[in-house]
């Protein structure tokens, strides 16, 4: 296999607990995961797990207790200057219009004012907001919030997606014509993506590889499973094929006992 | 009537309503002001109505002046142009203490926060004496202590500002390549510009404090010279007079300052926020 676009080698996340002096709380565990150039990797965890922890420490926003990170091969130091992250919470800036927004990015490498302007305006007709330029985040709707994010890390051209539960805020019905959208703007030149999410169906429709994360604390992976569904998928559609089921039977199986631990775990604290 | 065209009626009824009530509201307030300075005519007028409380009718025209007589006296000082002299110095002087901290609140709060603290604690109306010392009675030592009673609430306006930034705008930021420096312009600043627009409006009054204070306690020129010297031979008409005109003022510079606001802050969400066809 060629150089893993991401490789995350045996990262522990240690945090001091906030309530007890020196006691400690440790998020992600011992955990190695790697994506290769082009691929779209799901990482599907009980909620609380630490799935956020990783991404983050793929971004370069958290120094993992110990191991090493490596982007395209070389270590990474200070923030992740080849991802691009797309946050769970509202990420936009609200003092600027979707157009500003957009173009924050190549306004913060210095590129001059009118050709970042054209650049945004085509990524934002890309998503479908030609005529919403001058709207303002709350004037957006979520999905449209959305949309606005994505092209913001995209106009950017990383070679990896680094994606935090991104739909998970939306309606069903925003969620899916979302998804559909990302696969669309991902198969154009296949950016490698690691996605995270708790939603099994949503890791299946997207992905090439589902990884499953064990309930926290000490999070590591316990499973792995190549998604050998055909592409390009309509991801209402691929989830009533029966190769969809099959794969969900078999990774919900695997999932279900964590999910159930996690669950015991919320209920006790 | 077809459902569009009566709800097309009803919004416009709706409209006249509150068009009405605005108007009504504002009509209001004409007549209480305007009631305001009838009982205060009334009450100190000699003649007008039995003495209850002072037994010498002229007594309390003595003691709270007389509306028309502050009105005369304003319209005198603004036909004659003497005011505008005064007035002047006063405004030169709350803008100028106004407009430093603007340069200084980023420099200041990299100073210590414990020192900050306690100079807001401090009773600072008694540095206007020590200040008059320093600076002279000039124009410097009534701005340097109008910037002393405004910095504080400006300067944890900003601190707070700067604190209550979203980690995830800012962390967004950080992810899209921001410098440190582009961190602070872009991301720090406007989160902190609403916050600072709420402590403007309480600065303006306090600016003004600065400078009626200053020129109370030491001065030959200003509004607060113009009351001090008024209250020195009991020409309670004239003190009136002053304040009254401090306060219109202040309330425009107010004004300017929401009308500034509303211009900035167009990002902002209101809370009502349908528009009416």
């Amino acid at each position: 296999m060629s150089t893993p676009a991401l490789l995350l080698e045996r990262i522990t996340c240690t945090f001091a607990s906030r309530e007890g002096q020196g006691e400690r709380y440790t998020a992600v565990k011992d955990t190695t995961l790697a994506v290769g150039a082009g691929e779209f990797v799901s990482v599907v965890g009980p909620t609380g797990c630490g799935k956020s922890t990783l991404l983050n420490v793929a971004a370069g926003l958290l120094l993992p207790s110990s191991g090493n990170v490596r982007v395209l091969g070389e270590p990474l130091v200070g923030i992740n200057a080849k991802a691009g992250y797309m946050f769970q919470a509202e990420s936009l800036m609200p003092w600027r219009n979707a157009l500003d927004n957009v173009l924050a990015g190549l306004e913060f490498a210095g590129i001059d004012r009118g050709e970042a302007e054209k650049r945004a305006r085509e990524w934002l007709d890309r998503v479908g907001l030609t005529g919403f330029e001058h709207r303002y985040p709350h004037e957006l709707s979520g999905g449209m919030r959305k949309r606005v994010a994505l092209a913001q890390i995209l106009i950017l051209d990383p070679r990896l997606l680094l994606m935090d539960e991104p739909f998970s805020a939306l309606d069903v019905q925003t969620r899916q014509l979302m998804e559909n959208e990302l696969l669309d703007l991902w198969s154009a030149d296949r950016k490698s993506v690691l996605f995270i999410t708790h939603d099994l169906e949503e890791a299946i429709a997207l992905s090439d590889r589902v990884i499953v994360l064990s309930a926290g604390p000490a999070t590591h992976p316990i499973g792995e499973y190549a998604i050998d569904l055909p592409r390009p998928r309509d991801v209402n559609e691929i989830r009533l094929t029966p190769r969809f089921l099959e794969l969900h039977a078999e990774i919900w199986h695997k999932m279900k006992n964590e999910v159930l631990k996690g669950y015991a775990r919320s209920r006790k604290s | 009537m077809p459902e569009a065209a009566r709800v097309e009626g009803e919004s416009e009824v709706r409209r006249t309503h509150l068009r009405a009530s605005r108007g009504r509201l504002a009509l209001y307030h004409v007549l209480l002001l305007g009631g305001l300075f009838l009982f205060w005519y009334v009450m100190t007028e000699p003649g007008l109505i039995p003495p209850f409380y002072f037994d010498d009718p002229m007594r309390a025209k003595f003691f709270f002046g007389q509306p028309h007589v502050v009105f005369k006296r304003i319209w005198a000082w603004f036909a004659g142009g003497s005011i505008y002299l005064h007035l002047g110095v006063t405004l030169l002087e709350t803008l100028l203490a106004f407009g430093l901290w603007l340069a200084l609140s980023p420099t200041a709060s990299t100073l210590a926060d414990p020192y900050i603290k306690a100079m807001n604690a401090m009773p600072r109306v008694i540095l206007a004496p020590i200040f008059a010392v320093w600076f002279g009675l000039g124009i410097t030592s009534k701005v340097v202590f109008g910037v002393t009673l405004v910095f504080f609430i400006v300067f944890f306006n900003v601190y707070q500002g700067v604190k209550e930034v979203s980690p995830v705008v800012l962390a967004n930021a950080r992810m899209l390549g921001a410098s440190r420096q582009q961190l602070l312009r872009y991301v720090y600043l406007p989160s902190a510009t609403s916050w600072v627009f709420s402590s403007l409006h309480t600065s303006i009054g306090l600016a003004f404090v600065g400078a009626v204070v200053g020129e109370y306690l030491g001065s030959a020129r200003g509004v607060g010279y113009l009351i001090h010297q008024a209250e020195g031979v009991f020409d309670i008409d004239t003190v009136l007079a002053g304040i009254l005109v401090l306060t219109m003022f202040a309330l425009i510079l107010d004004f300017i300052v929401t009308q500034i606001e509303s211009r900035l802050l167009v990002w902002r969400p209101r809370a009502a926020e349908t528009e009416r066809l």
